[in-house]
């Protein structure tokens, strides 16, 4: 055993007094730097992208044992791998000899990795295996742990969502997550065996700050606007008898049973279910048109009947918006991600589920039929939706170069009596179209932002 | 076949079965091979020029003309790996039916869709022509390659790929039955993907 080593960058950011954080987070607004300035970029991804829980993969992507994928902890590239003893592992994409990025290929299956520099090898619990020559040093480095790959102390799953942290005080992820979990349990519990297979994604870039997305994220408020053309593609038809898509919207959104949710340590929850028909079927009744949903909907009536409505719904988008600090989004039947890349340019990654017959109560052909709708029904919104929000993202980011337009403000529905309700539980609700969630999830940032943590890696295995 | 076969699917979305998926895929996989090769250089000038007047179309923002070439009962696929996969279970960057083509076309007409207002200018550049024999005499697949340099927002881009077409012999001539755009980083994040490709 080797002791975590702590990390002596930890904590640049709230070294010197060149951040005035209560200027720079207020009540009501913030600061344009907290989007541009890259220095406050560089403190996030300690502070933030390591110093608290961060979203890293998806067991579907590492089912077996040597299954791995690479990814990133902020801006440090990991291996994220299911290792030869069963741990789930994210270990440092960089060859402990010279820095050298060790893997190069997006997922695969591997006991071990190899240096193309040096030559180097380790297996894949992170342990050096053997150099070229070793007499040329002066100790045995295999003996020596330093040598081994740092990895990231803190590797914790909560039913398949692997989470990973350099904060090795940070409590545990279920306790860390909270009242979120709910939604979360509630969002794989509506799948067969409570599961889903992550298969491939619609992979977006933008240039423009990571926490734009995170601010859309629970956002109601921009959705008739930012998706207009979506809401008017969506309806094209008049002749359809329900409002289709985000339709609900329209009108009055504050005045409907849907709402947003803080649920403390940065995560949030969209509820739009109350706005549905609660019946087996209510989901696909208000689902926009896809590719082949009419066939399979009338082959699945004339097989099944009533039952056949239940089974639609599997292929409906979830209407919810669970989003995880700092870089999940759970929306639709989507695992979104967002992947910061500098201060002003952001991956976001909208995985796509689908489900798996767990207990063959659906049967093979109604799986494909219901998988294959599946698919189609999640590449609406990225195709349809996404672009524009992203678009809408970086003329945010362009409109920030105003220097002396320094702020952005977040204060909708604040100071208005009886508009929002703590509760028992300390989580705050509120109507669809507030900004609640930013006000309070910007305030944890702060927190962190100037907090110390206790951020390490750990070289033993 | 679905009683509902013959109705139209720019409104209805029946023709999208299985079958249809399963022989899509099968006539896209191991298809580009030497002897199935159409060596006749009329036939292969006869494909060039249906794609070259796609790529026009489409340069001029030509929509609803574009959407003349193909078939009613057509796909649109852009595949989100480097293999095509089954786009049945896996996310495609885009699979389009014929109501979703229409859809996006729909979209950028609204005015309302921001990632294209203003719209790209886009020049396509088409090469690599080559003509292979399709599963029955009625069908051929082309294969060409294309770039396509996007001005947007103060930068020119270049997509690039190349492009797999199933072409059906109809009442009007040669028509596009399925295409495959394959971008050459289809499985990475890519900024603003919403031209038609």
């Amino acid at each position: 055993m080797v002791a975590p080593e702590p990390t002596r960058v930890a904590n640049r950011a709230n070294d010197g007094p060149q951040f005035d954080w209560d200027r720079l987070v207020q009540e009501h607004r913030v600061h344009r730097n907290i989007y541009t300035d890259p220095a406050i970029f560089d403190a996030e991804m300690i502070h933030i992208f390591g110093g608290t829980w961060v979203y890293l993969a998806h067991e579907s992507q590492i089912p077996n044992v040597n299954d791995y994928v690479t990814g990133k902890l902020g801006l440090r590239p990991l291996i994220i791998t299911r290792s030869s003893d069963g741990r789930l592992r994210a270990l440092y994409n960089r060859c402990s000899h010279r820095g050298t990025t060790l893997c190069r290929w997006d997922k695969g299956n591997a006991r071990s990795f190899q240096c193309p520099y040096h030559g180097w090898n380790f297996a894949n619990t992170g342990k050096l295996r053997g150099v070229p020559w070793p007499d040329g040093y002066a100790e045995q480095l295999v003996k020596n742990p330093e040598f081994n790959l740092a990895q990231v102390p803190r590797v914790e799953s909560y039913r398949g969502f692997i989470f990973g942290t350099l904060n090795i005080d940070a409590a545990p992820i279920e306790q860390h997550l909270g009242p979120i979990r709910k939604p979360i349990d509630e969002w794989l519990d509506r799948n067969p065996g409570g599961k889903v297979v992550v298969c491939e994604a619609n992979r977006f870039k933008y240039k423009g700050n990571w926490k734009l997305a995170y601010d859309n994220s629970g956002d109601g408020y921009h959705v008739i606007y930012s998706h207009q053309s979506l809401i008017e593609t969506e309806n094209r038809f008049k002749d359809e008898q329900t409002e289709k898509g985000m339709s609900y919207y329209k009108n009055e959104p504050d005045k409907l049973p849907m709402y947003i949710q803080y649920m403390g340590n940065g995560h949030h929850f969209k509820d739009k279910r109350p706005a549905l028909e609660k019946r087996p079927g209510g989901l696909w009744a208000i689902e926009s048109l896809h590719p082949g949903m009419e066939h399979v909907a009338e082959k699945l009536r004339g097989r099944f009947g009533e039952r056949a409505e239940a089974i639609l719904d599997l292929a409906g988008s979830e209407p919810v918006n669970i989003n995880v600090f700092p870089n999940l989004s759970l929306l639709g039947n989507h695992i979104q991600v967002f992947q910061p890349v500098s201060v002003g340019e952001t991956d976001s990654v909208w995985y796509g589920t689908r489900i798996e017959d767990v207990d063959g109560s659906l049967g093979g052909e109604v799986l494909n039929d219901i998988n294959t709708l599946r698919m189609r029904t999640q590449e609406g919104f990225p195709n349809f939706g996404e672009v524009d929000d992203l678009t809408n993202f970086e003329q945010i980011q362009r409109g920030l170069a105003c220097i002396e337009d320094e702020w952005i403000y977040m204060n909708r529905g604040l100071g208005i009596p009886d508009r929002f309700a703590t509760l028992p539980d300390g989580t705050i609700k509120g109507p669809s179209t507030d900004e609640l969630f930013m006000r309070e999830y910007i305030r944890e940032w702060k927190r962190l932002m100037t907090d110390t943590q206790n951020n390490s890696i750990r070289r033993e295995i | 076949m679905s009683v509902h076969a013959n109705q139209d699917p720019s409104r209805f979305s029946y023709y999208m079965t299985d079958a249809f998926y399963c022989e899509m895929i099968s006539d896209f996989s191991d298809w580009q091979t030497d002897d199935r090769v159409v060596g006749d250089t009329a036939e292969r000038d006869q494909f060039r020029s249906i794609l070259e007047k796609e790529a026009r179309l489409l340069d001029r923002l030509l929509f609803e003309e574009w959407l003349g070439l193909f078939v009613p009962d057509c796909a649109y696929w852009v595949p989100s790996t480097r293999n095509q996969g089954d786009p049945r279970s896996e996310i495609a960057v885009m699979f389009d039916d014929r109501r979703r083509l229409e859809d996006r076309v729909f979209r950028l007409r609204t005015g309302n869709a921001w990632s294209q207002a203003p719209a790209s200018r886009t020049t396509r550049m088409i090469s690599n022509v080559e003509v292979f024999t399709g599963r029955s005499a009625d069908l051929r697949m082309v294969r060409c390659n294309f770039l396509i340099s996007e001005f947007r927002d103060d930068e020119t881009r270049i997509l690039t790929g190349w492009t797999g077409y199933r072409m059906r012999f109809a009442a009007a001539g040669w028509m596009i039955s399925a295409k495959q755009i394959n971008l050459i980083n289809c499985d990475q994040c890519i900024r603003n993907p919403s031209i038609i490709l």
